[in-house]
């Protein structure tokens, strides 16, 4: 197995260092303010008010990182309570506050159990003030997307910790057994899908097909003096439930939740890098384990390429690193689909080169189906995929054992499976690439097996790369096809007993004409009235 | 859906299941409801993906609640019988290891016997049938892997009717997607049917399914398969292209 599932999915998950922190308390006072926060709170709370949603994006963007990185750079922000009266103790402004504080304890320090059974119960005030339609605010997209984010990462952080059962003092375990609730797999399930249904959302996605609403067009803003945020909550929250679903291996169920979003389109939730690779990331790597390849293949291939053109733009954002991480992970997943469906058509050149440069060498290596070629199977995996998670609260009998790794080591076990099963499968690639047509006799005589076992490799062949879409189709993610039928020209040769022939069928690309037409006439309209702007005298 | 509902007593279960998924898919008060659900299903012939998934969901939720009766259950149920989908993988992906206990041992000896308790040896077969399957080795030549197998374990198949049926047009399906034409014995180890048998079978399909009986250069019965984009690739539209009227929508004020 891998050892390379020790990765952090976000920074600063450093679990179990715990003890580390009582040397910061002693410099830390929680209820010293100092004047450039008491500045910040005053004036996000005022922008908040004011619904000045740039104001706003500005401080949570910059202002927020850059006092982080000056003043609370191993300790936390000054507790609620010390700025609460710098703004009016309003209720939903504390709440926020708190998110954030959180969060930027999550990011630099490691928390306690206590501080994550905390940041549960404010996830849980705040929720149920943003459901019960009290806010009226305007928030940046960036930053609920972070709620929505951060809210599922705490909860597959805690589901880590919590399954690290050996090393926990007798305290942490009755805290665990009395706040049972605290990030319940069926509590954060149903929040996120309470926002979904509250939020309308769907319907409101529906609608808009229909010219009714508008949502995407405004990036899910309220010109019209309400409020974003429950409704672009709710649309997060379809990607947090797709994110959910993962880390718990029920790939079906979270690409059902995606649904009302058509990815193959922008939308809001291409307005934020951070929600745009989460959900293709997600999206891929769900259709990876259904063995739909080509889909992910297509997508994969599209975000890298996006990310390859864009990520100067981001480096300064505090996701950056997130953002190469991901990146990286993408490659990999894409490697391990294009090894087992080499549908190297489908990607761009760019993505092409760069994936050769990262894997190129131990693609070729992939193809051998031997021991070490399994182990790159293995480690790709387990350096790529979600950071999977048991749902179910520990036996807190005697003794006490660690199952942490349970989720992961089922799910590669399987995905092992599944490319053991397809191992001959490249062999037969090989000669049908080579042929237009040949005799099942002589195929079986290059590939040293017998005829049966030649058919049976040739129907896994159709099977396996013929897969089955979410509306029950069958498609094709075959390269090279093929069709056996009885052939009238052989039938005189006397040696070949097999009359039977295979015939090859390359899979030419699809060229969409039809959507690059559309954007060339967007983009022709665009510089015509640019020109028209341009008065000549 | 439920044909056989009418001879029952007339409830409303499968009905209201759906819509109990529906409105509370993480509520885990409908764990019994889906429990019936999926004996209903068994004995109706009827299959629910999403109500069976969802009830694996909840017993990852909380392993004590777990039947493993009625695990097997849905593993027969869509494993077995939802194929060529990929719905056997999506209930293993939700199954602890421990349950399933599949180890090693699979990939390595299929057949070894281990000491195994009763529901072990049970899954154990499952998971040997459905690589069978995955792999479609029905029968190859003397080995007839797949159906030898179900045979051995006729107690876990014949609790779900419909099992043979299922898995012959499975079988059909692959055959169809690489076959023009196939020769009568492939086709009778891939379907487990013989002699009179096989002759009413495939009288059955001509009638019904369009099948077309060949006489084969001297050697037997050929069977002329439908013809479809996998097996006649000049057939398969180039679907691709087409582009959703809302995308069009997007130009309209520039036509107009």
């Amino acid at each position: 197995m891998a050892t390379g599932y020790d990765y952090d999915d976000a920074p600063g998950d450093y679990e179990g260092a715990a003890d580390a922190r009582g040397s910061q308390d002693v410099a830390y006072d929680p209820n010293f303010v100092p004047d450039s926060v008491k500045t910040f709170v005053v004036h996000l709370y005022r922008h908040i008010r004011e619904k000045n949603v740039y104001e706003i994006h500005q401080m949570y963007e910059t202002s927020f990182q850059s006092l982080s990185d000056r003043l609370f750079k191993d300790t936390p922000w000054p507790s609620v309570d010390a700025v609460a009266n710098y703004v009016d103790n309003d209720h939903v402004f504390c709440l926020l506050y708190r998110e954030m504080w959180f969060r930027h304890l999550y990011a630099r320090l490691s928390p306690t159990l206590k501080q994550r059974i905390d940041s549960w119960d404010n996830y849980c005030s705040l929720f149920q003030v943003v459901l019960h339609g009290v806010v009226n605010m305007q928030l940046p997209n960036q930053w609920l997307w972070d709620m929505v984010d951060e809210f599922v990462y705490q909860f597959q952080s805690f589901c880590q910790y919590r399954a690290k059962m050996k090393n926990k003092t007798e305290q942490e375990i009755a805290l665990l057994r009395q706040y049972d609730q605290a990030w319940n797999v069926y509590g954060v399930l149903n929040f996120l899908q309470a926002l979904v249904e509250k939020s309308m959302i769907i319907q409101i996605l529906e609608q808009e097909k229909e010219g009714i609403e508008q949502f995407t067009a405004t990036d899910g803003y309220d010109y019209n003096g309400g409020s974003n945020v429950l409704k672009v909550l709710g649309y997060f929250s379809m990607v947090g439930l797709l994110r959910v679903h993962c880390l718990l291996g029920d790939y079906h169920t979270g690409l059902k939740c995606l649904q009302p979003i058509d990815i193959t389109q922008q939308g809001v939730y291409t307005s934020v890098i951070g929600s745009h690779i989460t959900t293709i990331y997600h999206y891929g790597f769900a259709n990876l384990m259904l063995r739909r390849y080509v889909d992910a293949i297509r997508e994969f291939n599209k975000i890298l390429l996006y990310i390859y053109k864009t990520k100067q733009f981001h480096q300064k954002s505090p996701q950056y690193e997130q953002i190469l991480k991901k990146n990286e992970q993408m490659y990999a997943l894409l490697a391990i689909c294009l090894s087992l469906c080499p549908q190297v058509k489908l990607v761009e050149e760019t993505v092409n080169s760069q994936l050769r440069e990262k894997y190129g060498e131990k693609m070729i290596r992939m193809q051998r189906y031997d021991d070490e070629a399994f182990s790159i199977y293995d480690e790709l995996f387990s350096y790529a995929c979600p950071k999977f998670i048991t749902p179910s609260a520990p036996s807190f009998e005697e003794p006490l054992v660690n199952y942490n790794q349970d989720a992961y080591r089922l799910q590669l076990k399987l995905f092992l499976y599944e490319v053991k099963q397809q191992q001959l499968l490249s062999g037969v690639r090989t000669f049908l690439k080579v042929y237009s047509t040949i005799s099942l006799g002589k195929l079986a005589n290059y590939m040293e097996v017998d005829e049966p076992t030649l058919r049976t490799i040739l129907m896994t062949y159709k099977h396996k790369t013929h897969a089955v879409d979410s509306d029950g189709k069958i498609i094709s993610n075959a390269d090279v096809d093929f069709y056996i039928d009885d052939n009238k020209i052989t039938h005189n040769v006397v040696e070949d007993i097999m009359k039977d022939m295979v015939h090859v069928v390359e899979s030419k690309p699809v060229k969409r004409y039809g959507d690059y037409f559309l954007r060339q006439i967007v983009k022709l309209e665009g510089v015509i009235n640019d020109m028209d702007w341009v008065k000549l005298d | 859906m439920g044909r056989e509902r009418e001879t029952r007593k007339p409830q409303q279960v499968s009905y209201t299941v759906e819509q109990l998924i529906a409105v509370n898919p993480y509520n885990p008060d409908i764990l019994p409801d889906l429990e019936n659900y999926v004996n209903e299903q068994v004995s109706s012939q009827t299959y629910s993906l999403d109500a069976n998934l969802c009830l694996l969901r909840l017993y990852q939720f909380e392993p004590e609640r777990m039947s493993t009766q009625i695990v097997a259950r849905i593993l027969v149920k869509q494993a077995l019988m939802a194929m060529p989908a990929p719905d056997f993988s999506l209930c293993l992906f939700l199954i602890p290891e421990r349950v399933v206990f599949f180890s090693q041992y699979l990939f390595l000896c299929l057949r070894h016997t281990c000491c195994l308790n009763q529901m072990e040896e049970q899954f154990k077969t499952l998971i040997v049938l459905s690589h069978y399957l995955e792999v479609c080795t029905f029968a190859t030549g003397r080995l007839r892997q797949f159906w030898d197998e179900a045979a051995k374990s006729r107690h876990i198949v014949e609790s779900v009717p419909g099992f043979e049926q299922a898995i012959q047009s499975y079988a059909i399906h692959v055959l169809s997607l690489t076959y023009q034409k196939v020769p009568r014995p492939v086709l009778a180890e891939a379907i487990n049917i013989e002699g009179l048998s096989l002759d009413k079978f495939l009288e059955h399909q001509e009638a019904n399914c369009g099948w077309i009986l060949e006489k084969g250069h001297g050697r037997g019965q050929l069977i002329v398969l439908p013809h479809n984009e996998f097996n006649h690739p000049e057939l398969k539209k180039n679907t691709a292209d087409n582009i959703p009227l809302e995308h069009i929508t997007r130009i309209f004020p520039i036509l107009g």
